[in-house]
């Protein structure tokens, strides 16, 4: 619950403090959010199999992100930047689609 | 759907209402403390997206939108020569535009001279007629006003009455009328036009002045280098003579 709030707190703030995003941080940001959608999912997913761990959840959120954005950075240096984020948004869609359908399978068994 | 809960589905929900009930423990608040920072970023980075810029753009996007801005540039350049075309013509039409106003003041002017429904200024002559037998006729009158005409008058007044082509002269009990004003004596004609050769007009031998003088009237004439016939004529519109249509001029590019 509180963790749902605080989602919905950080949208806010975004929408209304239009925060400008630093050029370094440009194309990182992108697939750090899916990285994070990745774990969030995959933690829902975890509540429900009954698997839950705060703090397995907080360290696989952090790494998820961090390694995310450590791949578009080594794709950027060898300049396969574009290639390497495509290929990054695509198993991260993979996985978040998989965790969704568990999801919808515990919740309605289908 | 069809299907009755199972065990394992109610536990499965019992287990997100158990896990979404607030708990004050570390890890949960740092989850929350996760969750804003997701949200701030996901909202940041739609911001971002909408009001993107050009550094983000793929080489072919790049390329598409060169190509774009080239082929819209060529075209405002185009555009803007023919608008520079089109000032200049307006430019110049306005200028020639002023020249035909000019011209057709000034033919205002010459034609409100001619029919007197304008006032005259400029050098002429002024032609007192002291006549105490009334001795002067209408047609000494108009002899008057067409040995002026003859020498060249532009514009002329008798006493407070513009003479112009329509002017007539009759004699009336009172006097001499002059388009229906009586006239009353001495007989002040006023005429613009070369004042030296208006007065030797007058007064060549067998002219206006010997006439006058034989009938026992005095004539006084003198030039002046300005002068101001401010009668005016008023104009009626004419009844039965109507301007043939002139044929239409050739069309002018």
């Amino acid at each position: 619950m509180i963790p749902a709030l605080g989602l919905l707190v950080g949208l806010a703030v975004g929408l209304f403090l239009h925060p400008a995003v630093p050029l370094a941080l440009q194309p990182y940001l992108p697939i750090a959010v899916i990285a994070a959608l990745d774990a969030v999912f995959g933690g829902v997913r975890a509540i429900l199999d009954g698997i839950f761990n705060d703090k397995v959840f907080v360290v696989s959120f952090l790494s998820n992100v961090i390694v995310a954005a450590f791949i578009v950075f080594l794709g950027d240096q060898l300049g396969v930047g574009s290639q390497l984020s495509t290929g990054v948004v695509v198993v991260l869609g993979i996985r978040i689609f998989s965790n969704v359908a568990s999801i919808r399978r515990h919740l309605f068994r289908a | 759907m069809s299907q009755p809960n199972s065990p394992e589905d109610t536990s499965a929900r019992k287990r997100l209402l158990l896990m979404s009930r607030p708990r004050a423990t570390k890890a949960n608040v740092f989850a929350a403390l996760l969750a804003i920072l997701l949200g701030f970023a996901v909202a940041t980075q739609v911001r971002q997206t909408q009001s993107l810029g050009l550094e983000s753009l793929s080489q072919t996007d790049l390329i598409t939108i060169l190509d774009n801005a080239t082929l819209l540039s060529s075209r405002l350049d185009q555009n803007a020569r023919q608008l520079q075309v089109t000032h200049d013509q307006l430019v110049n039409g306005s200028t020639s535009d002023a020249a035909v106003l000019k011209a057709a003041q000034e033919r205002l002017d010459a034609l409100g001279i001619l029919a007197g429904t304008a006032r005259a200024h400029g050098p002429g002559i002024r032609m007192t007629i002291v006549d105490p037998g009334a001795k002067v006729t209408p047609p000494l009158l108009l002899d008057a006003i067409e040995e002026l005409r003859d020498a060249g008058a532009e514009a002329i007044q008798v006493d407070t009455v513009r003479v112009v082509a329509s002017t007539h002269f009759d004699q009336a009990a009172s006097g001499v009328e002059i388009d229906g004003i009586a006239v009353r004596q001495p007989y002040t004609i006023l005429a613009i036009g070369d004042p030296p050769t208006m007065s030797s007009a007058m007064e060549i031998p067998g002219g206006l002045s010997e006439n006058v003088r034989q009938l026992g009237a005095s004539v006084t004439i003198t030039q002046a280098k300005e002068l101001t016939v401010g009668a005016l004529h008023t104009l009626s519109v004419p009844r039965y003579a109507h301007p043939v249509p002139s044929p239409a001029p050739p069309a002018t590019p």
